[in-house]
């Protein structure tokens, strides 16, 4: 059944990512990548929630939500 | 984290404006920031150049990331939105045409060269010293001065972002940043839109979002 308490995971607002890349440069487990050049995606089975990518956002649009498991 | 050759190309970027303070013709090189990014947005559609190569990204990263010069605060929401980064590009691009224009007056012969750099498209700064001839025409030049301008500036609003926000805040307003972005959205298409959208709903546990 699910942990009583919920995952930390990044979310990307995707309306507003410039796809830069900083966020893949920076993840240190490599679960982010940016898709044809639009946006970036975290994959969400591989985030631990560590929030780094949340710190070097230029345009600040990723956070950290806490998700059901 | 290991690195990669391209994780240096920000040298390129400090030995680019520097060359410019000696011999302006250097100048011309910076198209290769202007087309490389184009290119690969055409030819591959992604981000690549963002995502890896540029040079003054990484330069941005280092002073306002490692040596801490930034306050790392989230940019301001406008800053973010379509229309100022639209409209930033646009401006961009018409303050280039205009400096084709200015070059081509001076091909034309209906100007005399401008051994000037102007700053933020207001302030003319003294240059002569950076020019020591061409057996080329002069517009050659009035081209090098005009680009070293563009870089110029663009770098100067850069390091002012960087230094009020995120480090590599110029990112998000960056005109070759957004036409390439642009570029690739027109690329995916509707269909790799939708097919980005159901990966990113079988992603997300819960489907929270």
């Amino acid at each position: 059944m699910g942990e009583a308490v919920g995952k930390r995971r990044a979310i990307v607002d995707q309306s507003v990512c410039v796809a830069c890349g900083c966020c893949v440069k920076v993840c240190p487990i490599g679960a982010i990548e940016i898709i044809k050049g639009v946006k970036a995606r975290v994959d969400q089975t591989k985030c631990v929630g560590c929030g780094k990518c949340v710190k070097e956002c230029p345009a600040s649009v990723i956070e950290i939500q806490e998700v059901k498991a | 984290m290991k690195k990669h050759w391209y994780d240096y190309l920000w040298i390129l970027s400090v030995l680019y404006l520097t060359l410019g303070f000696f011999n302006i013709l250097f100048a011309w090189l910076g198209l290769f920031c202007f087309f490389i990014p184009l290119i690969i947005s055409l030819g591959f559609g992604t981000k690549g150049y963002c995502n890896r190569y540029c040079g003054r990204g990484q330069l941005f990263g280092l002073i306002g990331g490692r040596f801490g010069l930034s306050r790392k605060q989230d940019v301001p929401r406008w800053m973010k939105s379509r229309a100022f980064r639209y409209g930033f590009l646009i401006f961009f691009m018409s303050m280039f045409l205009l400096m084709l224009w200015n070059t081509w007056l001076v091909f034309a012969g209906a100007r005399d060269l401008r051994e000037a750099v102007t700053l933020l498209w207001s302030f003319r700064l003294p240059w002569h010293w950076a020019y020591h001839g061409t057996i080329l025409h002069e517009g050659i030049a009035q081209f090098a001065f005009g680009f070293y301008s563009i870089m110029l500036t663009s770098t100067v609003l850069g390091l002012l972002t960087m230094i009020l926000f995120k480090p590599r805040s110029w990112c998000v307003y960056c005109p070759m940043g957004t036409m390439t972005q642009m570029i690739c959205r027109a690329k995916a298409g509707p269909e790799g839109k939708a097919a980005a959208e159901k990966i990113e709903g079988k992603a997300v546990p819960g489907g929270g979002l």
